[in-house]
């Protein structure tokens, strides 16, 4: 029976564990129910319980885990360095992929900061996807490892340019 | 204080022999004094109204609750060159043959966002979300205060069931088992004569009755002209242990599995005395032509009744079919597939092993509303000519699926706990580069 209560409880509470879920919805755009299923998505994959996700978390995922882009996926989920993503690194990666908001676009006040799902952003993301180093640039080594990945074995190797040219 | 020990003692007696006359005898014997019939519509109306409560509630609030988890993305699922030419569109190169550029890239990092957001396969190894709730403390997920009433007849739900209803089925469960127990070793002392048989298959039938009693199932079988005979292999999509108790109400089953210590080898030694099952060491399950072997064995004896196998292996939650193993498909006798589907509204069947032991489970089951399943018999099937086990298996697969209105998936349910192959991914990546570098296939192999 005290099970019972205390399950009850944390479900009161549960908007509770969302932490900042109104910062949240400012940053990314998401509204409160989309947050809350994210969330949902969240702790389903985070076996660990410990409110962050490593990479074996997404690993686990096999339709993502046969995607030949499957890591480089994953790195784009964490920051710099860091083996861990939380909650709001998770869903402010996911925030990249909203639509565009069609009027943010035509009335740009270059003052403010840009919404996550801007076109800027969404290309800076896609940039990132190749630049795997994270210095600002693609370099050629980096295009052809991103090739090498999505081609898999069927790639010719050889040191000229790959045929057609990049 | 011994007035009292005295009081308890006759209260549990009277307890005791009210369930076994209203309740185990008329199961036993597949009659019913309709009870069950009456608190089933109670339900059904409580629920339906709790549900109009619930949706007139968040109308009135203005929002509407997404009607499944694929509210949350918007797909579109085209083929990879469709998808492809859509990304190239700016740019004057054909998919085919028109070499690398780099927004193909986005092709596969939408696809990995889609699945990192919602993918077809670790859904279904937890339980199915509900469309409505249907006021159980387990199925709630976004908690919010509706009404008075609804509150109350929530808290009315917890002491009916937490207090009325499990104490009756776990006294239905106990004396179910004990009776297969007992009932399967007398008969196992008799010679071997037909009424033997015959005892064997009313002792096992009347225990998975009142077994089932013990669950408050309310079953419902389609097409029992198809039932499995013997000598053929019976195969069903699995969702948790009590599908076995499903089957076993409507007919005798020979069982293929593990042998299990305490309780279960219990049952399993007490079983296997009165008619014969197939139980395996666990060191002999992992010699495929010995399984096979003893499967080919007791599929023809014509006189051994039918074998009851669940290839998928493992348990998924029953809104899918997964994989079926195509062990049971090579032995090359018919095949008689049966499709399993519960109603989630009643109570949650699926078994997450790695969430509940088993006995954790059959408490929560205890505790649901009720168990209500359909169960549909299909026609026997035959392997075909120039048809191969894995395809076999997938054509009875898909009859299951389309008959249960359950997703057919091609995922292996071992995904559950095993990493996937690496072979799917090269299948992906073949298929970019054959499309991409189709002009150029002398250069094409490394």
């Amino acid at each position: 029976m005290g099970s019972i209560v205390s399950r009850l409880l944390s479900r009161l509470l549960r908007e509770e564990e969302i932490e900042d879920i109104e910062e949240i919805k400012k940053e990314t755009g998401f509204s409160h129910r989309k947050i809350t299923r994210l969330y949902r998505r969240f702790t389903s994959l985070d076996k660990g319980g410990n409110g962050t996700l490593s990479r074996d978390d997404f690993h686990r995922i096999p339709e993502l885990a046969i995607n030949p882009l499957g890591d480089i996926i994953t790195n784009g989920f964490f920051p710099e360095g860091e083996d861990q993503v939380n909650f709001r690194g998770f869903v402010r990666t996911l925030a990249h992929f909203r639509p565009i908001d069609q009027d943010n676009e035509k009335n740009k006040n270059p003052s403010a900061t840009e919404p996550l799902n801007s076109r800027t952003n969404k290309l800076l993301f896609a940039f990132r996807l190749y630049d795997l180093d994270r210095d600002g640039k693609i370099s050629r080594d980096e295009l052809l490892q991103v090739l090498r990945m999505i081609v898999g074995v069927n790639l010719i190797c050889s040191t000229k340019t790959p045929k057609g040219g990049i | 204080m011994d007035d009292f020990w005295a009081g308890a003692l006759w209260a549990l007696k009277i307890w005791l022999y009210l369930v076994i006359i209203l309740i185990m005898i008329p199961s036993m014997f597949g009659f019913s004094l309709g009870i069950s019939e009456i608190y089933m519509t109670i339900l059904v109306k409580t629920l339906e109204w709790a549900t109009l409560n619930i949706q007139k509630a968040n109308s009135d609030e203005g929002t509407l609750k997404p009607s499944s988890s694929n509210g949350l993305i918007q797909r579109e699922n085209g083929s990879m060159e469709k998808e492809l030419e859509e990304l190239r569109r700016s740019r004057p190169k054909p998919p085919v043959g028109g070499d690398f550029t780099l927004s193909d890239c986005f092709y596969f990092t939408r696809q990995g966002i889609e699945s990192i957001v919602d993918d077809e396969v670790t859904q279904r190894f937890t339980s199915e979300e509900l469309v409505s709730w249907n006021l159980l403390t387990r199925t709630n997920n976004d908690f919010q205060y509706i009404s008075l009433k609804l509150t109350l007849v929530y808290g009315l739900g917890i002491i009916v069931r937490y207090c009325i209803l499990a104490p009756l089925r776990i006294t239905l469960t106990i004396i179910g088992v004990s009776w297969l127990v007992i009932g399967t070793s007398a008969v196992g002392l008799l010679p071997n004569w037909r009424i033997k048989f015959w005892l064997s298959e009313l002792v096992h039938v009347m225990c998975y009755r009142i077994c089932a009693r013990g669950l408050s199932a309310t079953i419902r079988y389609h097409n029992r002209e198809n039932k499995p005979k013997k000598g053929g292999i019976c195969v069903a999509n699995h969702t948790s242990p009590i599908d076995i108790v499903i089957l076993c109400t409507d007919g005798c089953y020979a069982m293929v599995g593990q042998v299990h210590g305490g309780l279960m080898g219990i049952i399993q030694r007490a079983m296997v005395r009165s008619c014969p099952h197939v139980w395996f060491e666990r060191s002999e399950m992992k010699d495929r032509h010995l399984v096979t072997k003893r499967l080919k064995d007791h599929v023809n004896d014509k006189k051994k009744l039918p074998i009851l196998i669940f290839p998928e292996g493992t348990c998924i939650n029953n809104t899918s079919v997964m994989m079926f193993k195509k062990g049971s498909f090579e032995i090359g006798t018919t095949i008689y597939p049966v499709a399993i589907k519960y109603d989630p509204k009643f109570g949650d069947a699926f078994w997450n092993s790695s969430k509940h032991s088993m006995v954790s489970y059959l408490l929560r089951m205890m505790t649901s509303w009720a168990l209500v399943c359909n169960v549909w018999y299909l026609p026997a099937m035959h392997q075909q000519e120039g048809e191969d086990a894995v395809q076999f298996a997938n054509r009875v697969k898909s009859a299951i699926a389309h008959q249960g209105g359950l997703v057919d998936l091609q995922w292996d349910g071992g995904l559950k706990r095993a990493k996937v192959k690496e072979t799917f991914k090269e299948q992906q990546q073949k298929k970019y580069s054959n499309m991409v570098v189709r002009d150029d296939s002398s250069s094409n192999s490394d």
